[in-house]
Order: C-alpha cells, then sequence, then structure tokens
C-alpha cells in the first residue's frame, strides 16, 4: 500500500481493534470464568463434605436410627454404639468453658472498650487475638503437665473441702476430667469472646454514653445499664461463636478429659467428648460398622457447629447493623 | 456525700477494677504461656534437635528432623492448593460476582471455616485415604488445604473491595481491559493485605493437629514423596506428650516452643506489617 | 457546704429549694437569700490538646433565665457549654484553668456525678435510650435511687416537658417509635427528672422541623420560672425569640454579653453587629 509504514487505513484499523475487542472481551470472559470455578469449589466441597458424611455413616444410622442418641453404650467388640456420652461429655466440658469464660471475656470487654485509652485497648486486643492463634496442641501439653497436676493436688482437693456437697464436686481427683478440660477450652475460647464483644460495645453510639453520663450516672453505670444492654445480642453472639469453637475443640480436649466413655454429674469424673473419641478412635477403627458410628459423630459435630455459628454470625450482624443506624433497635 | 452516692461510688471503682483484672488475666495468659514454654523448652532444644531422625522407640536421644520435613511438606501443598482457588475465588467476589452466587460463596466459607477441623480431617480420609488405602502425606496436604481456602478467599475479597474506585477507573480509562486492570493494578495494590492473610492462614494451619491424625498420619522416618505418611510438628507433639517416656515429654516441649515461636512470630510480623499501611497508599 | 449548698444533700432536699424558686420567680424581685445568679464563669481558658480554644472567658448565668450563646460554627460555643457541665471530662487530652461556680461553689471541687445531677444537658441529635419511653425518664431517678413513685415523678416530668398527652397511653413502647420532635421532648423530660438546678441545651432544635421547634421554644417560656437554662444556637432569630441575655463568641472569645433586647438592637461591637446582620457566619 503506498501509505507510511506505521500508519494503517481505517479499514485495516477497524479491522485489527475489532479482533482486538474480541480477544479481549474473550480474555475476559476466561478470567470470569477461571474465578468463578475457584470460587463455587466451595460450595462444592462443602456439598461433598456433608455428602460424604452422610455417606459414611449410613450403616450407622440404619442399625441405630434416633436411637443412637439415647444410648450410652460404646462397645466396638460387640458392634454397639451409642452417641449419649460423648454428646454429655461435650456438652458438660463447654458449658464449664463457657462459665468461665463468658464473664471473664465479656468483663476484659468492657475495660477495653470503655475504660481503657485507644491504644492500649488495641495493643491489649492484639495480644488477646495472639492467645487465639496458639496451636491446640500446645494448650493440651500445658494441660497434660501443668494444669492436671495442679488439679490432681490443689485445686480439685480444695473444691472437694469448700464445695464438695455438691455433687459436682465428688468423686476422687484424678486431675483429669471435664473440669480440667473445661478450663483448659475456657482459655482457648476467652479471646473471641472478648475480640467480639469488644466489637460490639465500641459499636454502641457515643451520644448514649453522653446522654447517661449528663443525668449524673456513674461511668460503671452509664456502662452497665446503657452501652452493654444496647450490644447485648452482639455479646450473646460472641456466646455462640464461643461455644461452636468449643465444641469443636480436639486435641487439648483428648489431652486431658480421661477419654472415659462415663456420664457422671462430678466434674472430677473423667469423661469423653466426640472430638476426642474421633481423634483416638478413628485411625485404628476395625470393621465399616465402627467407622461409620464415628463418622456419624463427625456429622452430628458438623450439625451441631453449624447451626451455632449461623446463629452468633446473625446476632452479630444485628448489632453492628443497629449501631450504625441501619436497622432500629 | 450522701449515703447513697458513697455507695454508688464505691460500686463504680470496684466493678471497673474488676473489669481490669479480668483484662489482666486473659493477657497475662499468653505470656506465661510463652515463657513456661521458653523455659521448658528451650533447656532441651539442640542442633540435633532439628536434624536427627527419631531415636527408637524407648531409646533416649534423637531429633525431629522428619517432624519439621513434614510440617514443611504439607504447608507447601495446602499453600499449592489452598492459596490459588482462595485467590482467584476471591477475586470472583469482589469483580466479578453479581448478588446470589457471592452471597453463597461467602456464607458457605464461613461456614467451612467454622467447621471443627477434626471434621475436616474425617472428609479428607473418605476422600483420599479411602480410595487409597494408605495414609499419605497428600490426604494431609489436602486436608489442610481445605481449611486454607475459604480463610484466603474472604481475606483476599475484603481487601479487594477496600482498592478505590479511583484506582480501577483510571486503569479502564487508560483501556486496560477487565482482567488486565484486575491483575496489573487491582491486585498488586491489594497485595500487601492479601499476603498477610496467606501467610495467618498458613500459620494457623502449621498448627493444626486433628485433621492430620488419620491423613498424613505418622512416621517415625524419613517419607520421600507425597505417597506416604509423614510425621509433623503437631503429630509428635501430641504423640510424645501422651507417651510414657520422660525422654519424649522432654521433647514434645522442645517440639513445641519450636511450633509456638514459629506460629506466634508470623502472626507478630505478619499483623504489625499489615498496620502500617496498605500497598497503594505508597505510591 | 451543705449550709451554702442545701442541694447537696439527696433528691428529698428538692423541696428545700423551692422556696428560693418561688422567691425568684417575679423578675423584679430580688430576695435577700436567693442568689440572683446561678452560674458564673471567670476568665475560663479551655485548651483541646495544644488548641486554644476558649480565651478568658467570662459570663454569667441568671437564676431562672434563659441565656443564649450564639456565634459561628467552631466559635467555641459548644465547648463552653459542655464545661458547665464538665461533660468536657469524657474527652482525653483536655485542660480547663479559670473557675466555673454554682450558686457561689466552684464545679471542678465538686463530685462530678453530683454536679451533672444538678446541671442537666439536653443534645443536639435526640440521644433516647433504646428502652421503653417509661424506663428512659426513670433512670435517673433509679441511679439516684429515687424513693417516692416512679409513675408519678415520670408524669411530672413528661408533663414539664409538654409530652404527656402524646405518651400517656404507651409509656412502655420504645422510645425509637416517636418521631425525632418527640424523641428530643423526652430527653429534656429525662434531663427533667432528676430535677436540676440548671438545664444546658446544646442546639436542641438544629435536628427538628419548625412546628417540632417551635413547641420546644414554647416549652423553654414554660420552664424558666423553675429552671435556669442555657441555650446554645446558631439561630439567630431563636436566640431573640427564646433568650433574657445573650453572648456572642467568635474564635474562642466572649465579643459581647448582654441582655437579648440590647444586642439585637443596639450592639455595642462591630463584630457583633456584623454577626447579626448576616455578613458572616
Amino acid at each position: 500500500m503506498a501509505t507510511t509504514p506505521n500508519a494503517a487505513t481505517p479499514s485495516e484499523l477497524s479491522l485489527n481493534s475489532r479482533a482486538w475487542f474480541r480477544r479481549i472481551r474473550g480474555a475476559d470472559e476466561i478470567a470470569h470464568l477461571i474465578t468463578f470455578i475457584a470460587a463455587a469449589s466451595i460450595l462444592l466441597i462443602t456439598v461433598l463434605l456433608v455428602y460424604q458424611l452422610w455417606v459414611n455413616s449410613a450403616e450407622a444410622r440404619a442399625k441405630f436410627g434416633w436411637g443412637f442418641f439415647a444410648t450410652s453404650t460404646w462397645d466396638p467388640v460387640a458392634g454397639d454404639f451409642g452417641a449419649l456420652t460423648f454428646i454429655y461429655g461435650t456438652l458438660v466440658t463447654s458449658a464449664v468453658a463457657l462459665v468461665i469464660a463468658v464473664p471473664l471475656g465479656v468483663g476484659a470487654a468492657i475495660f477495653l472498650a470503655e475504660l481503657a485509652p485507644p491504644k492500649l485497648s488495641a495493643s491489649l486486643t492484639f495480644v488477646s487475638d495472639l492467645l487465639a492463634a496458639v496451636p491446640s496442641v500446645i494448650y493440651g501439653l500445658l494441660g497434660v503437665f501443668l494444669l492436671v497436676p495442679l488439679m490432681r493436688t490443689t485445686i480439685q482437693p480444695a473444691l472437694k473441702k469448700t464445695l464438695g456437697f455438691l455433687p459436682l464436686f465428688r468423686g476422687p481427683a484424678y486431675g483429669i476430667g471435664f473440669l480440667t478440660a473445661g478450663i483448659v477450652l475456657a482459655i482457648m475460647v476467652v479471646p473471641f469472646v472478648l475480640s467480639v464483644s469488644r466489637e460490639v460495645l465500641l459499636a454502641v453510639p457515643r451520644d448514649q454514653r453522653e446522654a447517661a453520663l449528663a443525668l449524673g450516672a456513674t461511668k460503671w453505670e452509664s456502662t452497665w445499664k446503657v452501652v452493654v444492654p444496647a450490644a447485648r445480642i452482639g455479646i450473646f453472639g460472641s456466646v455462640f461463636l464461643a461455644l461452636a469453637r468449643a465444641l469443636g475443640e480436639t486435641m487439648a480436649v483428648t489431652m486431658v478429659v480421661g477419654n472415659n466413655p462415663k456420664i457422671s454429674a462430678s466434674l472430677f469424673s473423667p469423661g469423653y467428648s466426640i472430638a476426642a473419641v474421633l481423634a483416638n478412635e478413628f485411625s485404628e477403627a476395625t470393621g465399616n460398622l465402627y467407622l461409620s458410628a464415628l463418622i456419624e459423630l463427625g456429622l452430628v459435630l458438623f450439625l451441631l457447629t453449624f447451626i451455632l455459628n449461623g446463629l452468633a454470625r446473625l446476632l452479630i450482624l444485628v448489632t453492628t447493623a443497629r449501631g450504625s443506624g441501619v436497622l432500629p433497635s | 456525700m450522701s449515703a447513697r452516692l458513697i455507695w454508688r461510688k464505691s460500686l463504680n471503682a470496684f466493678m471497673l477494677s474488676l473489669t481490669g483484672i479480668c483484662t489482666l488475666l486473659t493477657v497475662s495468659a499468653l505470656f506465661f504461656i510463652l515463657g513456661y514454654l521458653i523455659w521448658n523448652g528451650g533447656k532441651d532444644l539442640s542442633w540435633s534437635f532439628f536434624t536427627h531422625l527419631p531415636a527408637p522407640v524407648g531409646e533416649e536421644g534423637g531429633g525431629m528432623a522428619n517432624a519439621i520435613l513434614g510440617t514443611l511438606k504439607l504447608l507447601a501443598l495446602a499453600a499449592l492448593f489452598g492459596v490459588p482457588v482462595g485467590l482467584l475465588g476471591g477475586v470472583y467476589l469482589a469483580e466479578f460476582g453479581g448478588r446470589t452466587v457471592p452471597f453463597l460463596v461467602r456464607y458457605t466459607a464461613d461456614l467451612l471455616n467454622g467447621v471443627p477441623s477434626i471434621v475436616i480431617g474425617i472428609f479428607a480420609y473418605a476422600l483420599v485415604v479411602m480410595p487409597m488405602h494408605h495414609f499419605s502425606t497428600l490426604a494431609g496436604g489436602i486436608a489442610l488445604a481445605i481449611m486454607v481456602i475459604p480463610t484466603v478467599l474472604r481475606n483476599t475479597e475484603s481487601f479487594l473491595r477496600d482498592v478505590p474506585r479511583a484506582l480501577r477507573e483510571g486503569s479502564f480509562a487508560l483501556g486496560a481491559n477487565k482482567w488486565r486492570m484486575i491483575a496489573t493494578v487491582v491486585l498488586p495494590a491489594a497485595s500487601r493485605g492479601i499476603l498477610t492473610g496467606v501467610l495467618l492462614a498458613l500459620a494457623r494451619v502449621a498448627g493444626e493437629t486433628a485433621p492430620l491424625l488419620f491423613t498424613a498420619f505418622g512416621n517415625r522416618y524419613w517419607s520421600p514423596g507425597l505417597m506416604q505418611p509423614t510425621s509433623s510438628l503437631p503429630v509428635i507433639i501430641y504423640t510424645y506428650a501422651t507417651g510414657p517416656y520422660e525422654d519424649w515429654h522432654k521433647q514434645a516441649w522442645a517440639a513445641g516452643l519450636v511450633l509456638l515461636g514459629l506460629v506466634l512470630l508470623t502472626n507478630i510480623t505478619v499483623r504489625a506489617f499489615l498496620s502500617r499501611g496498605s500497598s497503594y497508599e505508597r505510591i | 457546704m451543705d449550709a451554702a449548698f442545701p442541694l447537696m444533700a439527696n433528691s428529698g432536699a428538692a423541696a428545700a429549694s423551692s422556696s428560693a424558686r418561688i422567691a425568684a420567680t417575679t423578675p423584679a424581685m430580688t430576695t435577700s437569700g436567693a442568689n440572683t445568679l446561678r452560674m458564673k464563669v471567670s476568665k475560663l481558658n479551655f485548651y483541646y490538646g495544644n488548641n486554644h480554644a476558649l480565651h478568658n472567658v467570662s459570663l454569667d448565668v441568671a437564676t431562672n433565665r434563659v441565656t443564649a450563646l450564639i456565634g459561628p460554627s467552631g466559635c467555641g460555643k459548644s465547648t463552653l457549654l459542655r464545661t458547665l457541665n464538665r461533660m468536657h471530662e469524657t474527652l482525653r487530652h483536655t485542660r480547663l484553668e479559670g473557675e466555673i461556680a454554682l450558686d457561689g461553689v466552684n464545679i471542678l471541687s465538686l463530685d462530678v456525678t453530683s454536679l451533672r445531677r444538678l446541671v442537666g444537658m439536653v443534645f443536639q441529635k435526640p440521644n433516647p435510650f433504646p428502652k421503653s419511653i417509661f424506663e428512659n425518664v426513670a433512670y435517673g431517678l433509679r441511679i439516684n435511687g429515687y424513693k417516692g413513685s416512679l409513675d408519678d415523678a415520670v408524669e411530672k416530668s413528661l408533663k414539664r416537658a409538654a409530652l404527656w398527652d402524646e405518651v400517656k397511653d404507651k409509656l412502655s413502647k420504645s422510645a425509637y417509635a416517636l418521631s425525632g420532635g418527640q424523641q428530643q421532648r423526652l430527653c429534656i423530660a429525662r434531663a427533667l427528672a432528676v430535677d436540676p438546678e440548671v438545664l444546658l441545651l446544646d442546639e436542641p432544635c438544629s435536628a427538628l422541623d419548625p412546628v417540632n421547634t417551635a413547641k420546644i421554644e414554647e416549652l423553654l417560656f414554660e420552664l424558666k420560672p423553675t429552671c435556669t437554662l442555657v441555650i446554645v444556637t446558631h439561630n439567630m432569630q431563636q436566640a431573640a425569640r427564646v433568650s433574657d441575655s445573650t453572648a456572642f463568641l467568635l474564635n474562642g472569645e466572649l465579643i459581647e454579653f448582654s441582655p437579648t433586647r440590647t444586642m439585637f438592637t443596639t450592639p455595642s461591637d462591630p463584630r457583633t453587629e456584623a454577626y447579626i446582620t448576616g455578613r458572616f457566619g
């Protein structure tokens, strides 16, 4: 063509650019597809997870039905399995953990949200977040070698002497058991209660505190009677979150709970939890029924944590949405 | 001052100090754990810990070289499978998605995050170990990868959303198409936050024991390749701590110190690094 | 301290001050025992960190009168108001020099929770608690351990705030079910419940429509005989309508303080005149 080397004719230009646009659009579409597949894989994994749990527990579900949840027998030799002792142990250890962790966590959250200067509050929350990052097995390590002897020699005897009239604190003091596991769990879930409670307290608008103080309330009265009630739904959410964590905790619990499928009113008694029995017996399970029963336990654990986590997030969402004025109170 | 006022003020002082005590107890727990591990674990830490294999059962001495290598291999697998999926998924949620799919994905990711790690282990067992009829490093790596994906995905999405509109519009105005804009402008701008998210996710799975108990299982020797069971730091801590030998207990403390040190070090540096502001502010 | 300031005793002593109030109702009268000056600010300097927000402000707040604080945005009028009940102490890095006296006693030496019972505050944006209407008004009474009938006291406050007729059938409903203007009157009722000597109002009508504004201005007239009022307002017409004395602040300085009529007809300072005639601010 009789044109300057680098110039293109209009028709050439439009041809090239059309091809160019097509290429761009194609590349975008590929990117869209690839990223979509990646995102959808989460859905696939979760569906597959539930499916696997469901299918692989079929044998046990067929054999035991709903009675699985009412039986406390756990006899691999005879092939008779029941979930009751594990559900009991899971609930008891979690309850003990919450009784200790919730007042501690909410109390600390109040301090950090209402009293501490912002910088101190931020750095202490940072420390608490680090506590949440400590692996479970480390807690187990400290539990086995530090807490258990302490419980056996000092704390459990002391509790027996003072509160031994309660059925909760009877029986021999082995050091291991429901109470010990509950205490270890409490330390593990406190950071969650603290972190979420602090955030929901901070989300309560400033003018609420000012209104209370301007009426002549003390700082505590303003906090306890105005700010905390305003944030209470979110605080409940943090409790559910902590409970969900406590239910699923495996290593720390199995190292100190005693691993004995017993139901007992005494907190000193050794016991078992769903996660602990899975950790101990899964790799040694012989026979399909045994494995299937264990997987059914896994399914139960999954459902429990699923429901609790869902509720927790809903509650926390409601409080922070309220605080920012999106929802009316 | 009236009696009532005195009571109110005393109650005020008392309750507020109580909350301070709660904070002190919670915070000091970390320092106590760290301090005790350093004291108890530090004395048994030696060069042979890092370089020797475990001694035969019942004999003293030996190290945890295979456990350390095992953990590194598992982390590499978790990163290899988990990070790209999480990253690209996050890109989808932040850049491409509509209403329903992103909502579902986010909800499911949070759900998956909340699943106890032992249940993830069961899943990996059913998925990989059962068909293969043996434990393997691969199975362990996949279990950890499943735990990495939701965290990385949500984290990536969050940091991508934080990148201001103005940056994207500037890129479009210069004629970039969407994927180019994402790859050359948005991702680099969010890179610091995304990286911290990835590192934190890996630090978290490095300490996970439960999902490895019946996937990677354990091994007293080197585990070449990916198809054999392998030892790992968290599992060996568990095995040794619950074992009958005094020497094992000492080694468990040392290993605990190493594991905790790695996890905390990663967490501290990464979080401190993040707090210094995001990448795009510096440009 | 009790003799000079009988109001420091608990709420039962509210009756003791009523004689002083009745005596001060008629404008022309000055009774020998009663103070005509409820609060006095002397040479007040206030700092936010390094920012010198108020310069040597001196001001008298007359008993059972309305004192208005006017001035352009940022002039320090809200800051000044907040020192009167020591609300500035809820912020960090603030510093106050000078004296603020309530009935002759320096408020800085008083117990702050008692002070705030005596000097109440209504805020710019209505901020009722997420509780019922009844509980909002009863809050102050409960924390002060009010021994009488809560129902009566709540009714009395709501009547004083001209809200009783509108809410008497729904006292247990959430305060947030009320309209903006009603919520503000609820906040006034809440502040009045503890029977304060002084009521501070920080631009109470700025978030409200003209109809509700008029209602609240009428309310202030009715409150005046039994309460000393200090109001911050950016609306000059409101100041002219409602107040007895007006203080004009500019850049943290008190430019002029005069009876309202004087200030708005013959201001002595040219800056006051400029502001009032709308040349700036």
